[in-house]
């Protein structure tokens, strides 16, 4: 059911006076995260920029209940979690909060046997493509080509398709999402909240200090992604793809922005090279062919 | 009550359950598994009310109870060996935290080489972390045990979680008469559950965020140390009522056998006090030494106190370690030392490490060993060799 951004609830989650950089992505989707599940959020966060976002305790600059924890453990706290509310019969949405290192790299066993057990979780996976918050190292979601502190002259690996990957694990609910479409973000995570078991949406989390662009243009390059067809946004319940409204129009090729613009923002693609932008042209052809064999 | 014939593992299990926990979760490993197989049963028969999370490793295992037991269930993990070594730095969260957890170790010896009988190192390497750790001898003692570690970190002087460890077959694949006691018993034993904080929807707390101040940090740490001591008397009080309820008392951190008049002690932990006992009464009725034993039945707390009042004047003491941290001889042998010296007290001390790797060592063993000792401190009054490594059998 499409939202009005009128309709959402005032209360703020995200209160001011954090710790976050300027331009910061993982504030806005916080601040959505709030606006879509309220007061019923419980928030498991593992190492990242998040433990540092929340401020200083005893102080706290999110009005979540949270519960930090050790890297490689965040889906299996919060399937214990889960778990104790479903037994003491109360009522919470228990979300696991963490960025591509803690899902995709040393967070993927927990998180893949969270999600093979189908335990009644969301799972938001935070990607700022790089580990942001040791100092912008590469980890297998920064795409080909981006400069970090661990890849010199640009990673050379592909970006692993964890959104795929999670939709192969046939749990209820797999979305991606993007910083820059809050409306889209809020309604895939109302809808997962009311969905028993696991759920796993993947957030585009553009950030200014680790992909080297102003932090006044956090929106616009995350939209970019969406134009160029270097994010796609789409949702699968139940097995089901469909791509969603925002990326609609770049099914078609012939409608994509140039992905030289996206890359043109970006400090972390300066040495690119026509031949690996060719090589991203071709990638993200293929990522679209995939998703749109499994929207049929 | 009812005499069963358990294995230590269904001794564990048995406990489990009438502990009435709500969520139990684990990973398998040898010698563990009966443990879980056990309870997983219990669970799908209906016997146990609780909530099965089998997850995909021990790491996720204790995340799984702590996550649990932070939301307010009582929560219950067992392991051994590697799969210890595997939730290391959950051990850390969960104490750090103050959620109070009760986690079954099966004693078990780490590789390589691949070896799954028993010896202590897998436990002791957990002894930094702020977790109650508590040796058992025998079935009924496991059974106890486990059942009390629940009242004891769930006190509110405590607010830690505790190990119960039983070696590996030795204890855990070992049948004997065990007494269970009636469900009505342990309920009156065991009150409901207490926990600093509970996770809960619309509550914002936090836990585990940076510290403005880092004494603040300091401080969480001697809050355990402080805490750590205040359960010396929590795990007396446990004792002596459950000693009321079902007439089974052990002593309070440590018992004491045929110490009354000993001269010379043997220090041990585990299954082979058992055989330790034996090797007493020989040396007293065989040989007419008088010699006594220790039986450290908690380790976390360390029994500083009691083992000060024992050895204040004897002539000798031995320790057996089943483990060892290289170049500094066994764990308890270091810390039996350090009771005595911030005490003043310089009874002679040696320390044996056996039974490694479950190399058998008997009770012959031990009284050959101990004879030794007794015989080298009444000549020399000290000991050459502090630490010996001893495989028994000769």
């Amino acid at each position: 059911m499409p939202i009005n951004i009128k309709d959402l609830p005032k209360e703020k989650f995200v209160l001011p006076g954090d710790a976050a950089c300027p331009g910061c992505p993982e504030n806005m989707g916080l601040r959505f995260v709030g606006m879509a599940l309220g007061s019923k959020a419980i928030l498991v966060i593992p190492a990242g920029c998040t433990s540092i976002i929340q401020g200083l305790a005893p102080g706290s600059g999110l009005k979540f209940p949270i519960l930090n924890v050790p890297f490689a453990s965040s889906d299996s706290v919060a399937a214990g979690l889960s778990s104790a509310k479903k037994i003491l019969g109360e009522d919470a949405v228990v979300v696991v909060w963490a960025g591509d290192g803690g899902t995709a790299d040393i967070g993927f066993a927990t998180l893949s046997g969270a999600a093979e057990r189908n335990d009644d979780l969301i799972h938001i996976c935070v990607d700022n493509e790089a580990y942001m918050n040791t100092g912008i190292q590469r980890s297998s979601q920064t795409p080909p080509g981006a400069w970090t502190t661990t890849t010199w002259l640009g990673k050379r690996e592909r970006k692993k398709d964890l959104p795929l990957i999670m939709l192969m694990h046939r749990i209820p609910y797999v979305a991606t999402a993007s910083v820059a479409y809050p409306l889209d973000f809020i309604e895939k995570l109302r809808k997962a909240s009311a969905i028993k078991g696991f759920k796993y949406i993947h957030l585009h989390a553009p950030c200014p200090v680790g992909w080297r662009f102003d932090p006044a243009y956090t929106v616009a390059v995350a939209k970019l992604a969406v134009e160029t067809g270097m994010w796609i946004l789409f949702e699968a319940e139940g097995g089901k793809v469909s791509i969603s409204p925002p990326s609609k129009p770049y099914a078609d090729k012939n409608r994509r922005k140039p992905i030289k613009e996206y890359i043109a923002m970006q400090g972390r693609f300066r040495n690119v090279t026509q031949e690996l932008l060719t090589e991203l042209e071709k990638q993200v052809d293929d990522n679209w062919s995939t998703l749109l064999k499994l929207a049929t | 009550m009812a005499l069963k014939t358990l294995t230590g593992n269904y001794a564990v299990a048995t406990a489990v359950k009438l502990a009435r926990v709500n969520v139990i979760s684990a990973y398998p490993i040898t010698p563990q598994t009966t443990i879980v197989e056990k309870l997983a049963e219990m669970v799908e028969l209906g016997e146990l009310k609780a909530d099965m999370i089998r997850v995909e490793s021990e790491h996720s295992a204790l995340a799984a109870v702590y996550g649990a037991a932070s939301g307010g269930a009582r929560a219950f993990t067992a392991t051994s060996s590697h799969g210890l070594l595997y939730m290391h730095e959950m051990l850390w969260w969960v104490a750090g935290s103050r959620i109070p957890v009760v986690m079954a170790v099966v004693t078990r010896t780490i590789g390589p080489p691949w070896n799954i009988w028993t010896d202590h190192s897998d436990v002791m390497d957990q002894r930094d972390t702020g977790w109650l750790i508590t040796f058992t001898e025998n079935n009924q003692e496991t059974l106890d045990e486990t059942i009390k570690l629940f009242r004891i970190t769930e006190d509110e002087r405590v607010f830690l979680p505790g190990i119960v460890t039983l070696d590996a077959f030795i204890l855990s694949h070992t049948t004997e008469p065990v007494d269970v006691p009636d469900q009505s018993l342990v309920d009156a034993f065991l009150p409901p559950r207490k926990q600093p904080y509970v996770f809960r929807a619309g509550e914002p707390i936090i836990m585990g965020n940076i510290p403005k101040d880092l004494k603040w940090n300091m401080m969480m740490r001697e809050d355990i140390d402080k805490a750590m001591e205040r359960a010396k008397k929590v795990i007396e009080e446990a004792d002596l009522l459950w000693g009321k309820l079902v007439g089974r008392r052990y002593g309070g951190l440590t018992e004491c056998y045929r110490c009354e008049d000993a001269k010379h002690f043997i220090i041990g932990v585990g299954a082979w006090v058992g055989d330790m006992r034996e090797a007493v009464d020989y040396l007293r009725e065989k040989l007419g030494l008088r010699v006594g034993l220790i039986k450290i039945r908690y380790f976390r707390p360390f029994p500083r106190e009691d083992i000060v009042k024992w050895l204040n004047n004897a002539m000798s003491a031995v320790v057996f370690d089943r483990s060892v941290s290289p170049s500094a001889g066994g764990p308890i042998f270091v810390e039996v030392l350090a009771s005595l010296a911030s005490a003043g007290v310089r009874t002679p001390v040696r320390g044996v490490i056996a039974g490694l790797a479950g190399v058998d060592v008997t009770p012959e063993d031990i009284a050959n060993a101990v004879l030794t000792s007794v015989s080298e401190a009444e000549e020399l009054g000290t000991f050459k060799q502090s630490v010996l490594w001893f495989y028994g059998g000769e």
